[in-house]
């Protein structure tokens, strides 16, 4: 061995070592560069009025955004309870039911989806949903968003009920458990704690959607509940406040996406937890 | 003794190879019949056809009659799931359920079976362990999760939920080739210790091991039954010439 090339082969290591520690850093600088920045443009904008008042009208200072943060769990609570049942019985059919022509349609159709614009997914829901209910509501909110849910949830479950080994489906047939009871109470329990972070993971994705709810769940001034209402969202009021000539409003919209921000955050570090849960696979 | 499996003229495919080839032979009741055999001779694939698990593979076919207590399990009115009720199996390598403690997993046969009362199946759970050689080892412990075992308890952990629902036949397709000295012995020990109360077909390539535990011995070679008696007559006065190589060593 040469003393000249091992000196190469040394520098060269170094090199790629510096390279892929750089990246790494960078990929956690912007992160950490849009937390931060959000944080000290929106903190001034947080305090306990902001998470229980209503907005107030242009020109008065003060007010809040607890219409905006229930409005915004209640479309994605409507987008959850129409995309996690479709997509978890999806992802059973495709991983456990899937030996068949029909299947790789089904998967194909789902990856398709999975791309398609997130504004696409709300002129459906405006067409499917808004123009026969001749009016904009959270239900049509939660519609669009459970399109952009339905692939990522049938994709992951699939994913993870495929890593289930076929000996554990075995064994549970073999003591005589009818196969319907297999797939839920062993298969899908096997792989469970898997697709509830495949689960949140989708939620925090379509809860930062805006495109979607402007013209399906709108907008709202008022607090509201109701399904059929035009409802306001996190995201669509960062859209109009952050796009108005009104100082204040641009504050309250950069303390909106701070809000919005933190709740990703623990949801994403929620679903972390239960990946290291005491019975992970 | 009673004849507990009937198996007539069986044959079984994956796809167009043939496994096993026209195999007819008489289970005894409360007997321990050994399957012995070089590798891929199909000693596994015909235990998997006693409780129709075979069929759980894609491509997988089988014809024959494989009649329990008179009744062939292949007839177009079976139940798979009825059989496999009554004939329970312990595979080749320890699968307890991994998200389910060691007590959910003896008792997942039992709950998903429809039973509900708590106290009939904490006694069950209890007495399966014992029965397994086990419950020494774990009762301070059942909660824990089950692959916090080692291979040999978990295998014994396999063989409790296998006997928890009691069947009538235990299948063991090689229950020991994944483990130590010390725990095929344990488990060798416990096969002597349930033959009373289960007919036992077990599948090993282990010939010390069929000539240690079993009452009968049949040898496979090439998907075919090449010879099956007692097993001290196997051992020590084979009539074939291909059975006499195998257990004297000369290849396999």
């Amino acid at each position: 061995m040469s003393s000249l090339s091992y000196l190469k082969r040394r520098a060269v290591n170094s090199l790629m070592l510096v390279l892929s520690y750089g990246s790494a850093m960078f990929g956690v600088a912007v992160l950490l560069l849009i937390l931060l920045y959000t944080m000290a443009r929106g903190a001034s904008a947080i305090n306990w009025d902001f998470f229980v008042r209503l907005p107030r009208p242009t020109g008065e200072s003060g007010g809040g955004i607890a219409n905006a943060i229930v409005g915004s769990f209640v479309v994605v609570g409507v987008a959850s309870a129409i995309a996690i049942p479709i997509g978890i019985m999806a992802g059973i059919y495709l991983a456990e039911f899937g030996k068949n022509r029909l299947a790789p349609v089904v998967r194909y159709f789902a990856d398709v989806l999975n791309g398609i614009p997130s504004i696409v997914a709300g002129i459906v829901a405006y067409t499917m949903v808004v123009l026969p209910m001749h009016e904009f509501s959270a239900f049509s909110g939660g519609v669009a968003l459970s399109l952009l849910m339905l692939p990522i949830i049938t994709r992951t479950s699939e994913e993870l009920l495929k890593t289930v080994p076929d000996t554990i489906r075995e064994a549970a047939l073999a003591l005589g458990i009818p196969r319907w009871k297999v797939t839920i109470f062993i298969v899908l329990r096997t792989a469970l704690t898997g697709i509830i972070t495949g689960i949140m993971l989708a939620v925090a994705r379509v809860g930062g959607e805006t495109a979607p709810l402007l013209f399906t769940a709108f907008n709202n001034s008022f607090m509201s509940l109701r399904l059929d209402q035009p409802i306001s969202t996190m995201t669509v009021l960062i859209y109009n406040y952050a796009s108005s000539p009104y100082r204040d409003w641009n504050e309250i919209a950069w303390g909106t996406a701070f809000v919005l921000i933190a709740i990703v955050l623990v949801v994403n570090i929620v679903s972390k937890l239960f990946t290291k849960a005491k019975y992970a696979l | 003794m009673a004849k507990k499996l009937v198996i007539e003229h069986l044959n079984a495919w994956f796809g167009a190879v043939q496994a096993i080839k026209d195999i007819t032979i008489d289970i005894e009741e409360n007997g321990v019949t050994a399957v012995i055999g070089p590798s891929g001779c199909g000693k596994t694939t015909f235990v998997r056809c006693l409780n129709r698990i075979h069929e759980v593979v894609d491509s997988a076919r089988v014809s024959g009659r494989v009649m329990l207590d008179g009744i062939d399990i292949y007839s177009k009115t079976s139940d798979p799931v009825l059989v496999r009720r009554r004939i329970g199996m312990v595979f080749q390598k320890p699968n307890p359920f991994p998200t389910m403690s060691i007590f959910e997993n003896v008792a997942a046969g039992l709950k998903l079976n429809g039973i509900k009362k708590k106290d009939r199946i904490a006694d069950t759970v209890e007495q399966s362990l014992k029965n397994a050689a086990l419950w020494d080892e774990v009762k301070d412990k059942l909660f824990k999760p089950a692959t916090t075992l080692s291979g040999g308890q978990q295998q014994r952990l396999c063989i409790a939920r296998t006997i928890a629902i009691e069947p009538e036949i235990v299948l063991m397709d090689e229950p020991a080739s994944a483990l130590d000295p010390i725990s095929t012995a344990r488990i060798e020990e416990l096969i002597q210790q349930i033959k009373e109360r289960y007919t036992i077909v077990i599948v090993t390539h282990n010939m010390q091991q069929a000539a240690r535990v079993s009452d009968y011995t049949g040898f496979f070679l090439l998907g075919e039954l090449i010879e099956f008696n007692r097993t001290s007559d196997i051992f020590t006065n084979p009539i074939d010439k291909r059975t006499e190589d195998y257990i004297t060593g000369r290849f396999g």
